[in-house]
């Protein structure tokens, strides 16, 4: 019976309304059933990463790691050394997409939020609808018409090529716009008193006011960058991306098995940290998420 | 002296009517110069990137056109093909249905039922569990775990663990197996769709008004399942609108996965989407033309099934 109470005030279950025990306690099985089911994989590529090559090559397979060894991330760097195209490079690319596309995005999406958000103009309400229906846009469908105008542009085989593109994808809009709008309308009122101009507002008002929605860009924005296998649009090797690497390790057969767990951990684990950072933000922004009718 | 006067008001009184709708406008646009300025790179880029090319794509669809010679135009040529002599296509248009079919709903509908009960649980369970179930659709690289756990050979997480409870006696070729390709992508498709929108439906269920649910209490509503429809679902609204949106064009882009997983192609087009015939047709045979066509198509879907699914979902809690 004090387990049944303690399991109760550790899921904080005895005040709510409309509940009975029962069913949440059938329902939080199932939670936690479909949870390990997706966690499962996560956390066998944390084992892999740190198995030896005998380990990951046994049979039958076996999930957790018996003798954990840090020779896969050793190998990894020795790899970084020596290969061809020396994987650092790899990294700084992925990087360097990321950071520019990432922090672009946030800026430029704000800036067209903002009037969105807060004003009535000429073309306002035509503009908000063309983002919004573009949320329904995939981005294979542009996909050739979009190989074409970086073609027009000189821009294949160029970090341009992915990095601007991603600069203006609709849904980053569509959500900072919505938390902008939450904003009181005094703020901004006051500041104009003052004699601030509208890039001033924006900048020094209006911007440190939308941190959480800038976080959530952030989350949304950076696995999809930070992923990236450079597409159609790149061909140089010293343009390639970690992601693209990464594929070319795991097809490098049994004995690059070990540095590949390594990368994949590495590659995995980047995003996963930063939401764990960001998550209350982004929870704060996303509660404004929705669509009016 | 006088009359000069009024003449010349008069005369300006006219000028004024005749210009005021143009004389508004031009105030208009020189009153929001600012904030054109502000939206102005972004603006740009997006239409550049997202609304020409869907204009391009639709255009060009009635052409044929190789990206060397020039452009020509054959009507609805592209469109017939497609529909009535393209076989593969019929896979492709089949396999996309079958995914869009199963895993939007069973995706969206995962979205919310675990947001709805993690919502339950207290805050650091809450963002624990949150992390869980979020983790798969940001980590970006997953496709090699289930590459492992899918293997062909004994040494496959799957077979190994079927072969050693004695399910099987052979390994199977999940990848490889017309029977099995389709339904392992699906699962993994599955397992990576819980993302923006599983946030926006915790986010959304955390900031229901309270009082609302004390009030429904009152008025005799009884369990979690009344609560759930009378109460819950409609507040819940504007979210549920833009949770579909999402989930709806990402189960009919499936192709990523089912390259990764089955290849491309895939053993007897078994995991062939729309998506991935598009790109057989731009990226290999280079038929623009012909590819533009089959982005159109992929195009309407997409925006079609979201318009219905909306209407739908407007009705829900009525």
């Amino acid at each position: 019976m004090t387990l049944v109470l303690r399991i109760k005030r550790f899921f904080r279950l005895k005040k709510k309304l409309n509940r009975s025990f029962t069913v949440s306690f059938l329902m939080f099985l199932l939670l936690a059933l479909f949870g390990s089911f997706m966690a499962l994989p996560l956390v066998y590529a944390v084992n892999n990463a740190f198995k030896p090559l005998d380990e990951l090559f046994i049979f039958p397979p076996r999930f957790f790691v018996k003798n954990p060894t840090l020779d896969n991330f050793f190998d990894l760097v020795a790899l970084m050394g020596n290969s061809w195209v020396p994987l650092s490079r790899y990294i700084a690319n992925t990087f360097l997409i990321t950071v520019l596309g990432t922090a672009g995005h946030i800026l430029l999406a704000s800036a067209a939020a903002y009037p969105l958000a807060k004003y009535k103009f000429i073309g306002s309400k035509t503009i908000f609808s063309i983002v919004v229906l573009s949320l329904m846009f995939s981005p294979h469908v542009t996909a050739i018409p979009n190989y074409m105008v970086m073609s027009w542009l000189g821009w294949i085989n160029t970090h341009a090529s992915i990095i601007v593109p991603s600069v203006a994808f609709p849904l980053g809009l569509f959500l900072m716009k919505q938390f902008m709008e939450q904003l009181p309308d005094s703020l901004m009122e006051a500041a104009k008193i003052d004699g601030a101009s509208e890039y001033r507002i924006f900048w020094s008002i209006v911007m440190p006011n939308v941190k959480p929605a800038w976080l959530t860009l952030l989350i949304l924005q950076f696995p999809v960058l930070w992923g990236t296998d450079g597409g159609n649009f790149i061909y140089s090797e010293n343009l390639k991306t970690l992601h693209y690497a990464l594929g070319q390790i795991s097809m490098g057969g049994i004995a690059r098995a070990g540095v590949g767990a390594a990368v994949a951990l590495f590659l995995m684990i980047v995003p996963i940290t930063l939401f764990i950072i960001s998550q209350s933000s982004v929870m704060q922004t996303m509660a404004n998420s929705g669509m009016k009718d | 002296m006088e009359a000069k006067t009024i003449q010349q008001t008069e005369k300006g009184s006219i000028y004024v009517a005749k210009e005021s709708r143009l004389a508004h406008l031009k105030k208009e646009l020189i009153r929001g110069k600012h904030y054109y300025i502000l939206m102005a790179p972004y603006l740009i880029i997006f239409f550049l990137f997202t609304v020409i090319p869907v204009v391009i794509s639709f255009g060009l669809s009635f052409f044929s056109f190789n990206m060397l010679e020039i452009p020509k135009f054959v009507g609805w040529e592209n469109y017939s093909r497609l529909f009535l002599s393209d076989d593969i296509f019929m896979i492709a248009l089949k396999n996309t249905f079958i995914f869009a079919v199963l895993t939007g709903p069973i995706s969206y509908i995962a979205c919310f039922l675990f947001a709805w009960i993690i919502n339950e649980l207290s805050p650091k369970v809450r963002a624990f569990m949150t992390l869980v179930f979020y983790a798969p659709s940001i980590s970006g690289n997953v496709f090699f775990i289930w590459l492992i756990i899918f293997s062909g050979d004994s040494y496959g997480y799957l077979n190994g663990f079927l072969m050693k409870v004695g399910v099987i006696l052979e390994p199977i070729q999940w990848l490889k197996d017309e029977q099995y390709i389709l339904a392992v992508v699906i699962i993994v498709q599955l397992w990576l769709s819980l993302g923006t929108s599983f946030l926006a439906f915790i986010a959304g269920l955390q900031n229901i008004d309270q009082t609302l649910v004390e009030a429904g209490t009152v008025d005799g509503i009884k369990n979690r399942w009344q609560e759930l429809w009378f109460i819950t679902l409609p507040s819940m609204r504007p979210q549920l609108l833009f949770g579909a949106v999402l989930q709806i064009t990402m189960a009919f882009a499936v192709a990523d996965i089912s390259i990764a997983l089955a290849g491309f192609p895939s053993v007897n087009y078994a995991a062939h989407t729309v998506v991935t015939h598009l790109m057989d047709y731009g990226t290999i045979r280079f038929e623009m033309g012909y590819a533009s066509a089959i982005a159109t198509v992929l195009f309407a879907l997409m925006v079609g099934t979201n318009m219905i699914i909306q209407k739908i979902l407007r009705r829900v809690g009525e």
